[in-house]
Order: C-alpha cells, then sequence, then structure tokens
C-alpha cells in the first residue's frame, strides 16, 4: 500500500476547464441538431456516477441524414478538393486539439473514468499526433505505395469503442479524410462527450459541412449506420461478437470492411529479460487504462526459472498503485467504465478462483461511490481456465509458465485471437526470432503499449483485419 | 532562358542610384524606420564580419536596402553553427521536424502581404501575382513538411534477404548541406530548395539570390521565430561567385545542391566538391518557373541509406 | 546502515532504519546473492573470491533496458505533490541535504560561513530543519568540526584522490586517514573508474573495503561517478561492487563531471540497494549528488525513493542530497507554502 508518510495529497485536476453543456444533439452536415427520430440518454462518469450531460440517441432517420450529407460533400466537395487543400484542414484540426487539448483531456477522463495523467500524456497527444501525420498524407497519395492514382471510397461508416474514444475517432477520421472520404461516426453509448467536442473543433476548422458528421447513439445507431446503402466502407473497433456480426451483415453488399476486435495477448518474459524494466512492461501491459485494452498483455507467459522472483517483483510493485479518482493526476487506476463492464470482469475473476487459480490483488482502498476494481493477479493458471482464454478486459491478470522458446511460442499462439504480443529477453536475435514466429499483429519487444501514429496496428485471425496508422492504415479509405 | 543573373561590377557601382522621395500625404509625412538586413546564422543576425554591404534595387531600379555582404568567413563560420546543429536536429523526432517545419509555415502565411511586397518589388510582377506565388510557396512548405515522418516509410524498407537475417534499409540525413538558392524566384525557388533540406533532417547554408535576397531575409525572420533551432538553416547574402565557391570546396559541407549556380562556374562547383566526395544535385537547366509539383526527389538527394543485419534465432 | 553506533556523528531526526531489518516485503523476493547464505562475510568472501567469480556474479545481475528504466523514472516525475505533503517534502528534503563546498578556492571562513548554514538555515525561523551534513575536502575537516561543535550536523569529507581517483592506494588511504583523524564523521570516496572501465573489478572492491577498514567509525560513501561510467548496466554492477565492499551509502557522482545525478541513475541505485536488502544484507543509503537545484527536483528524487525503495529510506540516514543551491530553492518554496507568497532571492543568505 501507498507510503504512510509521504502521502502526496490529493491533487485534483480542475473540472473548470471543460464548460458542460446540459445536453448536445448531433452532429450533421456541419450543424449540431436536434434527433429527429431518436431520443436522448444520459451519460454519467463511472467514478462518482455522476450524470454529465444529456445526448441524443440517433433513429434511422437520423442516421439516414447523416450518411445523405457525407455523400453529397463527398460527391461535391471533399472529393473533388485538392489533396494539398484538403491537408491544410487537416493540418489545422490537429493544431486545435492541441489547443485545446486540456479541455479534452479532463473530458476524456470525467466520461471514461480513465486518470487524467493517462488522457492527458497519451490519449489526446496521440489523437492530435494521428491527424498531423495523415494531413501530411492528404497530398502524397501517390507515394504511398498503393498505385499511382489512388481514389476514395465514398462515404466511411465508422464505429468506436468507449475504451479510447477520442483517440479511437482520431484514429478512424484522420485517415479516412486525408484519402479524400467523408465520414459518419458512431461513438460509444457510455463516452459520447469527446467526440462531440472534435465535432465542435471541426466546426472551428470551418471543415466543409457534412465531412464528417458525428450520430451519439447506442447499438442500434451503430447497426443501422452500418446496414445504410449509401455507406461505402465500415470501419469499426469494438467487440468481437459485433464484429462478426457486422461481418455477416455485409456480406454480399460490396461494401468494404476492417475490423479491429479483442485479444488475449502473451507477455512473454525470458530468464535474460531486464528485470525491473519487464516488471514496468507487464504492468502497462495489463494495468494500463484499467485493463480495457484490446491489445492487453493479459497473460503473462514467464519462463518457469525465474517465474517466482517476477510474481514477487510484481506483487511488490503493485502494492505502490493508486486507485481512485481519475481527475486526482496521481492516479494509476481509475474506474471501470459501466456496471455491466463491471459485472463481466467480476464474473470472470470469480470463474478463475472457481477453477483452482490462486488470486492476488494489492490492499489498494476503493472509493464509495463509482465503479472499480482493484488490480488483480491470479497464479497457478493452466491455459484451458476461462481467465486464461476469455478476453476480461478489465485489470486482471493471468500468469502461467513455459520452459522453451518453442513452447513460448505455442502457448502463445494458442488462441483464437492474434492482435498484440510482448517479448523480454536481452537477446537480439531471440527477439527477431519470436517476432518471426508469433502470429500477432504488433509485437513489442522490450516494451509494451507503445502507440504511433507512423506504426500500423491490426490483428490476425479473430482480432480483426486492416491496419490503422503508417502508410498501411491508407489502404482501407483507398481505392487502388 | 538562364537563372544566372549578370554578375555586377562591384558593389561601388550598385550604390549609386537615386533614393525615392519619402511619402507624402497631404501634411508632414511620417519617417519610417528603414530595416536593416542582416546575415542569418547559428539562430542569431550578425553583420557580416567583413563589414561589408550591397545595394539591393527592385526590378525598376529603385533602391531597396543594403543587405549584407557576406565574406568567406561568414561562410566559414555558417558551415560550423550548420555542424553544431546537425546532432541535434537530426536526432529529434521525425514527428518533432515535421512539427516544426509547420509551424514555419504557419509564421510565413501570417506575413502573407510583407512576403507579396518584396517578390512584387523584386521580381518586377503585379501584386496580385506576388500574392499567389506567396501562397504557393507556403502550401509548398506545407507539402515538404509533411514529409518529415513518411521518408522512412517511402524510402526505408525490409528487405527479405535469403537468409535467417532481419535486414532494413533506413534513410538519414546527409548532413550539412550548402545550397545556392535560385536566382530569379526569389521566395518559391528558395522554398523549394530549402524546405526538402531540412525535411530530411539536415542542417543548411543557403547563399540567398545575389539581386533579389530580401524574401530570403524575411524567411530568416520567420525561421527565428519557429522554433527551428540555431544553425539548423543560416542564410547568407551577398555575391554567388564569390561565396559558392568557398562552400563547394569546404570539407565540411556533406553536399551541395547548384539551383542557383551561375553557369559559368557550375563546372568548377562540381570538380571542387569531388575533393570530399560532395553529394551534388546539379542545377535542372529545365527547371521552369518552380510552379510544378514537386517530386520527393529533392529529399532523396540528401539522404543516406543505412542497412542493418541482424540474425533471427534463439 | 554499519551497525558501529556509539561516538559516531548522527544526523538528527529519528532514524526507523536499522541494521539488517527489511519491512513491507513479499516473501521469497529477488536474491541475487548465492542461495541459502546469508549476506556477510561469507556471501561476499564467495562472490568475490576472485576477478572471474566477481565478474560472473556481477554479469549474472539482470541487465537494465535504457529506454524503460528513463520513462519509468519520467512516469514518476509527473507525480503531484501538494499542501501538507509537499511541506513535509520540502522539510525532509533540507534535512537531507549535504551542504557541500568542494572548491580549490575553499578557505576556513568560507567553511565557517557554511556550517552556520547548516546548523540554521533560516535564522528566522526555528522550525527549519538542520541539514544534515557539510561536505568539504579533508584539510577543512578540522575547521568544519569546530564551527558545528555541539550541532547535530555531520561532517562528511571527501577522500582518496577526489574526485579523479587516479593516485596510488596509499596515498588514497592516507588521504582518509587524515579525514578520520581530524574528525570527520563521513568520508565520501571516489572508485578508481578507470579500473572499472578496464574491467578490473577486484581491484574496484578492493580498493572499497581497503578504504571502509580505514574509516573507523566514519560511515562510508562511495563516489560512483556515474557521468563517466555512461551506461546503466555499468551502474547496476559499480553499486553492487560498492556494497560487497561495505559501502554505508553509495553516491552517484563528485559534482565535477557532467552529467552528474538523473532520476534514471538514481532508480538504477536505488533498486540495487533494494536488492541487496532483499538479499539478506544490511540496508544501504543513497546519495544524489550534482545538478540538483530546484526543489521540483528534489521531490522528484523523494517521490523515487518513496515508489522504488519504499519510505523507510525516506531518512537522512539512507537518503541524501549532495548540493549547495538547492537549499535555499528549498528554503524559498518552503515560505511560499507557508505564506503563498513567492520569497525573493535575497530573503535567505546565500552562505
Amino acid at each position: 500500500m501507498p507510503s504512510t508518510r509521504f502521502t502526496y495529497a490529493p491533487a485534483p485536476e480542475s473540472r473548470s476547464v471543460v464548460s458542460l453543456r446540459p445536453a448536445y444533439g448531433l452532429f450533421v452536415d456541419g450543424e449540431f441538431v436536434e434527433p429527429r427520430d431518436g431520443s436522448m440518454f444520459t451519460t454519467a462518469s463511472p467514478s462518482s456516477e455522476e450524470v454529465l450531460a444529456e445526448v441524443a440517441a440517433a433513429g434511422p432517420g437520423d442516421v439516414d441524414r447523416a450518411v445523405a450529407a457525407a455523400a453529397r460533400a463527398q460527391r461535391d466537395t471533399w472529393g473533388p478538393m485538392p489533396g494539398k487543400e484538403r491537408a491544410k484542414y487537416l493540418f489545422r484540426i490537429a493544431r486545435l486539439m492541441q489547443e485545446r487539448s486540456r479541455e479534452l483531456a479532463v473530458l476524456e477522463s470525467m466520461d471514461n473514468g480513465k486518470p487524467i495523467r493517462e488522457a492527458r500524456d497519451v490519449d489526446v497527444p496521440l489523437a492530435a499526433a494521428h491527424f498531423f501525420y495523415y494531413a501530411g498524407w492528404a497530398d502524397k497519395l501517390a507515394y504511398a505505395g498503393l498505385g499511382p492514382s489512388p481514389r476514395p471510397i465514398g462515404v466511411a461508416g465508422q464505429v468506436v469503442p468507449w475504451n479510447f474514444p477520442l483517440l479511437m475517432a482520431a484514429w478512424k477520421l484522420a485517415p479516412a479524410l486525408a484519402a479524400g472520404n467523408t465520414c459518419v461516426l458512431k461513438p460509444a453509448e457510455t463516452t459520447p462527450l469527446t467526440a462531440l467536442l472534435l465535432a465542435e473543433i471541426v466546426q472551428q476548422a470551418e471543415l466543409p459541412p457534412g465531412v464528417v458528421n458525428v450520430v451519439t447513439g447506442a447499438g442500434d445507431t451503430g447497426a443501422a449506420l452500418v446496414a445504410h446503402p449509401a455507406v461505402d466502407k465500415v470501419a469499426f473497433t469494438g467487440s468481437t461478437e459485433v464484429g462478426k456480426a457486422i461481418q455477416r451483415s455485409l456480406a454480399g453488399t460490396g461494401k468494404r470492411l476492417t475490423l479491429e476486435l479483442g485479444g488475449k495477448a502473451a507477455n512473454i518474459v525470458f530468464d535474460d529479460a531486464p528485470l525491473s524494466q519487464a516488471v514496468e512492461g507487464i504492468v502497462n501491459g495489463i494495468f494500463f487504462n484499467q485493463g480495457h485494452v484490446c491489445c492487453a498483455g493479459s497473460r503473462l507467459l514467464v519462463q518457469e526459472s525465474i517465474a517466482d522472483a517476477v510474481v514477487d517483483a510484481l506483487k511488490l510493485r503493485l502494492e505502490t498503485l493508486r486507485l481512485g479518482d481519475p481527475l486526482d493526476k496521481n492516479t494509476d487506476i481509475g474506474a471501470i467504465n459501466s456496471p455491466g463492464q463491471l459485472a463481466k470482469i467480476e464474473e470472470l475473476a470469480s470463474s478463475g478462483e472457481a477453477e483452482g487459480a490462486t488470486r492476488w490483488s494489492p490492499s489498494c482502498p476503493v472509493p464509495e461511490r463509482g465503479y472499480w476494481f482493484r488490480p488483480t493477479i491470479f497464479t497457478g493458471v493452466a491455459p484451458a481456465f476461462r481467465i486464461a482464454r476469455e478476453e476480461i478486459f478489465g485489470p486482471v491478470l493471468s500468469v502461467l509458465t513455459f520452459r522453451t522458446p518453442d513452447e513460448a511460442v505455442v502457448k502463445a499462439n494458442n488462441t483464437t485471437y492474434g492482435l498484440s504480443a510482448g517479448v523480454w529477453t536481452e537477446k537480439g536475435s531471440r527477439i527477431l526470432w519470436m517476432a518471426q514466429h508469433l502470429r500477432a499483429g504488433v509485437v513489442w519487444a522490450n516494451t509494451f503499449n507503445r502507440f504511433d501514429p507512423t506504426s500500423p496496428f491490426g490483428g490476425y485471425r479473430e482480432s480483426g483485419f486492416g491496419r490503422e496508422g503508417g502508410r498501411h492504415g491508407l489502404e482501407a479509405y483507398l481505392d487502388v | 532562358m538562364s537563372d544566372a543573373p549578370k554578375v555586377p561590377a562591384t558593389p561601388g557601382e550598385l550604390a549609386a542610384v537615386a533614393v525615392p522621395p519619402p511619402s507624402t500625404s497631404g501634411e508632414r509625412a511620417r519617417l519610417a524606420v528603414q530595416k536593416t538586413y542582416k546575415l542569418f546564422l547559428g539562430g542569431a543576425f550578425p553583420r557580416s564580419e567583413s563589414g561589408r554591404s550591397y545595394a539591393v534595387r527592385a526590378a525598376n531600379g529603385a533602391h531597396l536596402a543594403n543587405a549584407a555582404l557576406a565574406s568567406r568567413k561568414d561562410v566559414r563560420d555558417a558551415v560550423v553553427a550548420a555542424g553544431k546543429a546537425r546532432g541535434p536536429w537530426s536526432a529529434a523526432t521525425a514527428y518533432n521536424r515535421g512539427q516544426v517545419l509547420y509551424r514555419v509555415a504557419e509564421m510565413l502565411e501570417d506575413r502573407r502581404d510583407q512576403f507579396a511586397e518584396l517578390v512584387a518589388s523584386g521580381e518586377g510582377v503585379t501584386h496580385a501575382a506576388a500574392l499567389t506565388t506567396v501562397a504557393v510557396a507556403v502550401d509548398r512548405w506545407v507539402w515538404y513538411a509533411g514529409w518529415a515522418d513518411k521518408i522512412a516509410q517511402v524510402a526505408g524498407s525490409s528487405n527479405p534477404v535469403a537468409g535467417p537475417y532481419f535486414n532494413f534499409s533506413l534513410p538519414e540525413p546527409t548532413g550539412v548541406v550548402g545550397i545556392l538558392a535560385p536566382q530569379e524566384s526569389s521566395l518559391l525557388g528558395l522554398v523549394s530548395v530549402l524546405a526538402p533540406v531540412l525535411t530530411a533532417g539536415n542542417t543548411a547554408v543557403v547563399v540567398a539570390s545575389e539581386l533579389r535576397p530580401l524574401p530570403a531575409v524575411a524567411l530568416a525572420e520567420v525561421l527565428a521565430t519557429s522554433d527551428l533551432p540555431g544553425g539548423v538553416a543560416n542564410i547568407l547574402t551577398g555575391r554567388t561567385v564569390e561565396l559558392a565557391p568557398v562552400l563547394a570546396r569546404h570539407r565540411d559541407v556533406d553536399a551541395l545542391d547548384l539551383a542557383g549556380a551561375p553557369v559559368d562556374i557550375e563546372v568548377e562547383l562540381e570538380q571542387a566538391s569531388a575533393d570530399n566526395v560532395k553529394r551534388v544535385l546539379r542545377r535542372d537547366a529545365t527547371q521552369g518557373a518552380w510552379d510544378a509539383e514537386p517530386t520527393p526527389r529533392r529529399m532523396l538527394a540528401f539522404v543516406e541509406t543505412k542497412t542493418v543485419w541482424h540474425p533471427i534465432g534463439i | 546502515m554499519s551497525t558501529d553506533g556509539e561516538g559516531a556523528r548522527r544526523p538528527d531526526g529519528a532514524s526507523t532504519a536499522q541494521a539488517g531489518e527489511m519491512t513491507g516485503r513479499a516473501p521469497g523476493s529477488t536474491t541475487y546473492l548465492p542461495a541459502g547464505s546469508e549476506a556477510g562475510e561469507a556471501a561476499i568472501a564467495d562472490v568475490a573470491r576472485s576477478e572471474t567469480a566477481l565478474r560472473r556474479f556481477l554479469f549474472g545481475l539482470p541487465g537494465v533496458d535504457q529506454v524503460g528504466a528513463e520513462s519509468r523514472a519520467a512516469a514518476l516525475a509527473t507525480r503531484s505533490i501538494k499542501a501538507d505533503a509537499k511541506l513535509w517534502a520540502i522539510d525532509t528534503a533540507i534535512s537531507m541535504v549535504d551542504l557541500t563546498t568542494l572548491e580549490g578556492a575553499d578557505t576556513p571562513g568560507k567553511v565557517t560561513s557554511l556550517c552556520g548554514k547548516a546548523r540554521r538555515p533560516d535564522p528566522t525561523d526555528p522550525t527549519v530543519p538542520a541539514a544534515a551534513a557539510v561536505c568539504v575536502y579533508p584539510d577543512l575537516v578540522a575547521t568544519a568540526k569546530r564551527a558545528l561543535d555541539g550541532t547535530s550536523v555531520a561532517v562528511a569529507s571527501v577522500a582518496t584522490a577526489f574526485p579523479s581517483g587516479r593516485a596510488g592506494l596509499a596515498v588514497k588511504l592516507a588521504d582518509v586517514r587524515e579525514a578520520v583523524a581530524a574528525g570527520a564523521d563521513e568520508v565520501d570516496m571516489v572508485i578508481d573508474r578507470g579500473a572499472f572501465l578496464a574491467g578490473r573489478y577486484g581491484l574496484v572492491l578492493d580498493e572499497v573495503r581497503a578504504v571502509k577498514n580505514v574509516c573507523g567509525r566514519a560511515h562510508l560513501k562511495v563516489i560512483l561517478e556515474t557521468g563517466e561510467l555512461a551506461t546503466y548496466d555499468n551502474v547496476r554492477r559499480a553499486s553492487w561492487i560498492a556494497m560487497l565492499g561495505g559501502a554505508d551509502f553509495v553516491k552517484t557522482s563528485t559534482g565535477k563531471v557532467s552529467p552528474a545525478a538523473t532520476l534514471p541513475v538514481a532508480l538504477v541505485m536505488l533498486e540495487a540497494v533494494r536488492d541487496f536488502a532483499a538479499s539478506g544484507g544490511p540496508r544501504v543509503g543513497v546519495k544524489v549528488a550534482g545538478g540538483i537545484r530546484s526543489t521540483k527536483d528534489a521531490i522528484r528524487y523523494l517521490v523515487l525513493v518513496n515508489e522504488t525503495v519504499g519510505d523507510d529510506w525516506l531518512d537522512p540516514a539512507l537518503f541524501r542530497f549532495g548540493a549547495s543551491s538547492l537549499l535555499n530553492d528549498l528554503l524559498m518554496q518552503r515560505s511560499k507554502q507557508r505564506s503563498g507568497a513567492y520569497a525573493g532571492a535575497d530573503d535567505f543568505s546565500l552562505e
């Protein structure tokens, strides 16, 4: 538990930088409008359960309007616009995001429950950087290696999840717009607010109406968007279950599709790993963002010869984690995003105990209101246990062991997922050998959870297909 | 038509021009504070160590200003500054370089009118045409700024060698690039030769257009207010025939761009460059008015490709 | 911390650190010394029985990934310390300062002045704690002792041909003996970096032990000069050599070479003392010196200590700042925390 002598004192980031409106409309054709055949619902802070605002749930008619606006804008304005002009709009958006970064970070933390330090230091800077990077591609598409004259596809229907609301919106919008497509974005039900603030920024950037539209709502809004006949390309990040449903529904429609789904990544630690940094990598891998990360290192595969030492060091390290008010600048672990997600995590954690694994959590105190789950590790985990196979999407680590590099690879690949993996060893050739053999779209060696707009991200197998980031991220949005 | 200007006889001759009368608008006019045009070296604005200057004339012959007349010692100092700035600039992340260069574009845009005036008077074009040129120059700079974090992806690769080795190639900046800026296109041409060098991670010593140096000095002021570290770009004004050979012979200059080289010394400059095997980008005789869309050529001319091997095994 | 107790000057402030005691540690912690043996003469003798054995031991320690270590240190530097916690941190930092003057131009007058400052950093405010020690060259120890007679402030002396360490062993030991004879409570030695970088680890270890032998009751700080060691792996190995040699403290720098103390270097050293204690060894302190000028920096180090090795080390008996201008910045920040207004530089004596 944290020090009893050096207590840090509360260091809350002020909420005053954010001016919350009581109610938000949809962002369609350049304006905020009331839903015509939708309704209103509320979004709350998962750390205090306080209602933050009312938000519109777009009905099918609203979705139709948004898609029509996007189609018209693509045909008449955005599609014909020279790349260098599109570039300048995207540079503007990136700059505005930087200027309003504090506001975005605080709002994200309030709506999602993640620590302000992460929203401030990771989410928002990366989101702005994504716009910067893709802005520069808008007038260089001929050099992207995808053919001499790539063309946009048309209207992109984009559905993003609640774990990195603003960042996922940036990952979707930036490449699509750079390539000359227009967008209709559907943020997650529990985290609509930063997407709406981004819509304000889009207005401030004077982006032509209809180029970006935001239709808030729940699952049915997303389904309506994905099914809309005038949507030419669908991009979805979210649960594997819904991803499969979307893939089924798009069969035969001619719509392009990319999916970024779940994962059950193995974080593999060899006996010659730089130990202290490996412990940091394990902690970062599963407890960053409360484990609400598709590429989380949720399985620790530790070489048997050092397993005890690593677990001991890990437990010691976990005792210094600070769980609490997301707006406190010293908080490491924030709130679980919703009661529904909390229930799922609890159910799976209970199954771990039921199946015979040993459960351990540090002794950090938990606030009374809000949705919280202590960082938890399970040792004595067999590969067949549910906690070793199913995605928990929470701060729960399952620890398994291996003896040889071959065995590590076999165990790591023994999953239907394939999003990411971690490798910890001082031996360069082994890093490269492991990278070659791991069936994962992202391999982190001696690090974990590093993201960059230039670095392609995406999965193998049931973790989805398509890549976001880098030159490769353009492919999904171009006709070549 | 050749891009090379007629070389004036002496600075003294240039000085013998009529000074235009102060503006009168009815009542007693306000006397303007005249600007001193200095060199841009190591992030600062010094005069030439030689203490010399020369008169700059508008296209219509009117006296515009005195510009510093750089000496070979100024070139030497600029090369030292560019050499010092090399390490930090090439070690900065590509993202950071892109951010800084985009900021330069912001500052350029902000001074659109000032640049248009300098281009109009220097090149003898209408204000409207000058504004268009400035707009193209700003967009050109933005184009290059956006390349900073993409060169490695386009010019680099992992190579599928026939063996258990991971093999990758990376473009790295060549180093200090000496640039002879185009003589006629005093802003757009200048931007077109400087931006690619910087975005690729190099540092530069620029010899501005001899007869039309004022946009270059104004650009220096933009660079100085854009978070560009001192010494990354250095801009010297003066006589091209005097300064170019110093750059060409200097062994701490790694590459030379002959865009604005006087035709009669082009060959001599390339020969001198061979002394330390400089990478030379020859003047393109077909180069028109610099309006045409650029290609990555000017960045790739100033990168070195490094290829690394590493075994793959347990 | 060495077990010799009586007679030696110790800094004020209750010390909860006990030799060989460990708190809050999970069982079966990482041990690097041969299993089944207690750290003590036997284990040390075992590891240090030959150059080869020592080298094998040192190279068997886990490596340090530079990027990972630096990013951990940077993450800890984002901690925001406010209000009462900040005041506590400032006072704690003040009590950990080894107020230092190590100039060729030092005179008895200068040293006496400094001692006055160390015992009463702010004469207008008696609640300000005294510094932990004053740090001077050996020939000024006697002056410092006189000036600090009857106070809780210890006298630390650099020795062993500080700062370069380039002299024969006999000269270096004579240097230490003089400092001890003049009454130094603490000795700050430098390791032979040349020997270390040439791979002569046994020689480095032998020198530490030899110095420890002539320290008598004075506690020994071993300066690694991390700026010259260049890599974090070397810092880790040098820390272990120092601890195996009997160091009471491991210290980053002489302050005469840049870079001096940095957060990632301190992180690696704090992990080394943590692991040494976990292996059954005594608790060894850490001193960061050189380049620490602001309260913000000092507080960052305290956070590092707190979250790496635990709050037992947040005590002058186990953590020190080697600094000079830091003290006034701490006083200014202390004054601001209490009054709400920024103090001026001239509100405090410069020495």
